[in-house]
């Protein structure tokens, strides 16, 4: 456990470490030369923030307290800044009441994954099958995403990797059939979880977007308690924008939390602080590879750490 | 796309124009709008603090004091930096001096390289070229397979290079086919890397080397955030690229990574995806991009679609009724007829300048046809004034057109909208430009 949990550390540490170095340089380059804590170190504080898609709300939040603080005489040091910053942006990331998916009191638990195209959808979710598969879980697939080529294809790849079951139609036929034939299936063969991947949309298109609401009441239809999880998926790299597309899709499908994509290159995936403090949704799982087992759960507590 | 960039533009620059003059102080303030608003488009900082500085320098010249302008001289300078900023003119695609001109697409995982791919064939193919499309994504499950459909689909010839699995081999595989088939034009895909993947670098060096292309595209996500500088530069610094694809320009993303990668990398925007459709394809309007942000809209992208689908007279006409503030039903009607041959309505609206389409006011395509139905069960007097329709009228109307009231009430409430944000169309200075460029535009 101790040597997991050392490992799932590391891991995200190294996932992080491009964040992790600039905005350390910047912030350490920030707060050795200052002594007091003036405009200018503030406006550099600033530029670290935004430069990690931080934003400029959450950015301008941060430093206000950081003003306080140094109003309050918590903060006196330069070296106290960062310990500072990493328990605020903390405070801002962790959510209070998260359900706990755990629990799993239904079978089958039933996660319907959604997103813009290219967030990573169909990749987290043979990630999610393997790790629910690790636990002991039986998994079954749905491929609802039937618009994009070979999409199907894709997850059905996935599906062999893993080693699990999977639903599939057609490409172009309704995605609501597929839904619908997966959650029968999912019920009859007495299912652990059933994870149903659907096609990428932006968040503006709004015939795309009743479709989604659409395949949401299939699955409701079905068993009434469900989908259990709607977790939005979204890519670490994307900006302000990310903002827009919580809200969108909240509105429409309730979105009971958060997967941050693509966390192993140099993006920040500072966007998520904003997010969930405005919003409420939790992080649940964190994207840090291209391979099966580079999904983490999400540690309000492990990632402020890293990101600072 | 741009939308919020351009409105908070349009407020800063409104507030600079209103200034009788430009003090050194008040400048400051508008500079820092200016920044922020930036910021907030997710352009990335360096190149936020490059813009601001020089349109700190040219405006804190000599024309500041003496100038009876000097607000107008600072919507110039900001106007035309940015115009510069977003690549200058307009720039197609590089032709191989001799033999078959090869294009290499790159970029990050889920930016759009495959769609685009097969978008970018189907556009040549309109261009006189014969392409052939070949994927060397060995690594994402199903990603051959994803554009071998895709040039089914668009009926372009795809080099499957079935047994083969080293991606080197497949372009040269592809090369050799290319030649066979004597097609003129191959455009590469490769698998999406990350700019600190050493590895996958390396090897995206080595196809560009084995295939010398003449074109290698960077395809960009347009919602990218702070980093979309840093992987461009990176991504050019590799391998050179001479280009630069923007996707997903049709949601609601502010697109400062435009600015970002064309600012670090100096390349020129090339292409921008506009919709998830195979001909929502266009080649990127720098200049018009620029007139958008500073609250021109995308006027000279509309005329261009009025002019090539519909005729003059039906445009005047169209021009008329917008411009008289008088819409019923009726015109309603008829603007429908013309927007189904121009496109979705949601895109044509959003080229308009000084307004954005309220949330709820879009018409899908699909909903077009209900839509039609619903107004064609009305009655003339119906249309002309909506105000009559009673919830017995409703009923009959929602039985004639075989659907629900709740879908002409929601149709009315459309409307209703719809006619709200017509009344902008005659707030003064908005009409002028439009009528100015319409002139422009058809003479």
């Amino acid at each position: 456990m101790e040597k997991e949990k050392a490992g799932f550390f590391a891991r995200l540490k190294q996932g992080l470490q491009k964040t992790n170095n600039s905005l350390l340089e910047k912030i350490g380059k920030a707060t050795t030369r200052k002594i007091k804590i003036d405009d200018e170190l503030l406006e550099e504080l600033e530029e670290a923030l935004i430069m990690a898609d931080i934003g400029m709300p959450t950015t301008t939040q941060l430093l206000e307290s950081l003003r306080l603080g140094a109003k309050n005489k918590e903060l006196t040091k330069p070296e106290e800044v960062r310990p500072f910053l990493a328990k605020e942006i903390r405070k801002l990331i962790t959510v209070k009441s998260t359900a706990k998916d755990e629990e799993m009191a239904e079978k089958p638990h039933v996660i319907l994954m959604i997103g813009v195209n290219g967030a990573g959808k169909t990749t987290t979710i043979g990630k999610l099958a393997n790790y629910y598969k690790n636990e002991g879980k039986e998994v079954l697939l749905a491929a609802a995403d039937t618009f994009r080529a070979a999409a199907v294809d894709q997850l059905a790849e996935w599906c062999n990797r893993v080693g699990c079951d999977i639903v599939k139609h057609h490409p172009n036929s309704d995605p609501s059939a597929v839904v619908f034939d997966a959650m029968k299936a999912g019920i009859a063969r007495k299912k652990d979880i059933v994870i149903v991947d659907t096609a990428g949309r932006l968040h503006t298109r709004t015939n795309l977007m009743d479709q989604l609401a659409k395949i949401r009441k299939i699955i409701s239809r079905q068993m009434p308690s469900a989908p259990h999880e709607t977790l939005l998926v979204l890519d670490g790299t994307t900006g302000q924008n990310a903002l827009n597309q919580v809200k969108e899709f909240n509105a429409v499908m309730n979105v009971t939390g958060l997967v941050l994509t693509k966390l192993d290159g140099s993006s920040k995936g500072g966007a998520v602080v904003g997010i969930v403090n405005e919003t409420g949704i939790a992080v649940k799982f964190i994207g840090i590879g291209e391979k099966i087992d580079d999904l983490q759960r999400f540690d309000p507590e492990l990632f402020s750490k890293a990101l600072l | 796309m741009f939308d919020q960039l351009e409105s908070r533009l349009s407020a800063t620059l409104k507030k600079i124009r209103g200034l009788a003059r430009l003090t050194e102080a008040n400048m400051t303030e508008a500079l820092k709008e200016v920044r922020t608003a930036l910021l907030e488009a997710d352009v990335a900082l360096p190149v936020v603090k490059d813009f601001i500085a020089t349109i700190k320098k040219e405006s804190s010249g000599k024309d500041v004091h003496k100038s009876l302008s000097p607000g107008q001289q600072v919507v110039k300078i900001v106007h035309q930096e940015l115009v510069k900023l977003l690549g200058g003119e307009l720039v197609g695609i590089t032709k191989a001096e001799k033999g078959p001109t090869v294009i290499l697409m790159a970029g990050l995982q889920g930016s759009g390289k495959t769609t685009t791919t097969g978008k970018l064939a189907l556009l040549l193919s309109k261009e006189k070229y014969s392409p052939m499309i070949v994927s060397a994504d060995v690594y994402r499950p199903a990603a051959r397979e994803q554009l071998a459909v895709l040039g089914e689909q668009l009926e372009i010839p795809v080099f499957k290079g079935d047994g083969l699995s080293d991606p080197l081999k497949i372009v040269k595989g592809a090369l050799k086919e290319l030649k066979k088939e004597s097609l003129d034009l191959l455009i590469i895909d490769t698998a999406g890397r990350l700019q600190v993947d050493e590895e996958m670098m390396a090897e995206l060096e080595a196809i560009k080397k084995l295939a010398t292309p003449t074109e290698t595209l960077f395809v960009a996500d347009a919602m990218t955030g702070q980093q979309a500088a840093e992987v461009a530069k990176t991504f050019h610094e590799r391998v050179g690229i001479t280009g630069v694809v923007l996707t997903k320009l049709d949601g609601d993303a502010r697109g400062g990574a435009a600015l970002s990668v064309k600012g670090v990398t100096g390349c020129p925007i090339k292409f921008s995806g506009i919709g998830e459709k195979s001909d929502q394809f266009e080649q990127f309007h720098p200049d018009r991009m620029a007139q958008r942000i500073l609250g021109m809209g995308d006027v000279l992208s509309l005329i261009e679609k009025v002019e090539k689908e519909v005729d003059e007279e039906d445009a005047e006409k169209l021009a008329k009724k917008l411009a008289s503030g008088r819409f019923d039903l009726e015109d309603f009607k008829e603007q429908i007829k013309m927007v189904k041959k121009m496109g979705p309505m949601s895109d044509m609206m959003s080229m308009i300048p000084g307004f954005k389409l309220p949330k709820g006011a879009d018409i899908d395509d699909g909903q077009i046809v209900k839509v039609e139905a619903i107004i064609n069960s009305m009655t003339k007097e119906e249309r002309r004034s909506y105000n009559i329709i009673s919830g017995s009228r409703k009923v009959r109307i929602a039985r004639g057109s075989g659907t629900e009231v709740s879908d002409v009430n929601k149709l009315l409430k459309q409307f209703v909208k719809m006619r709200k944000m017509m009344k902008n169309f005659k707030k003064p200075g908005f009409m002028n430009r439009l009528a100015s460029m319409g002139k422009q535009g058809f003479n």
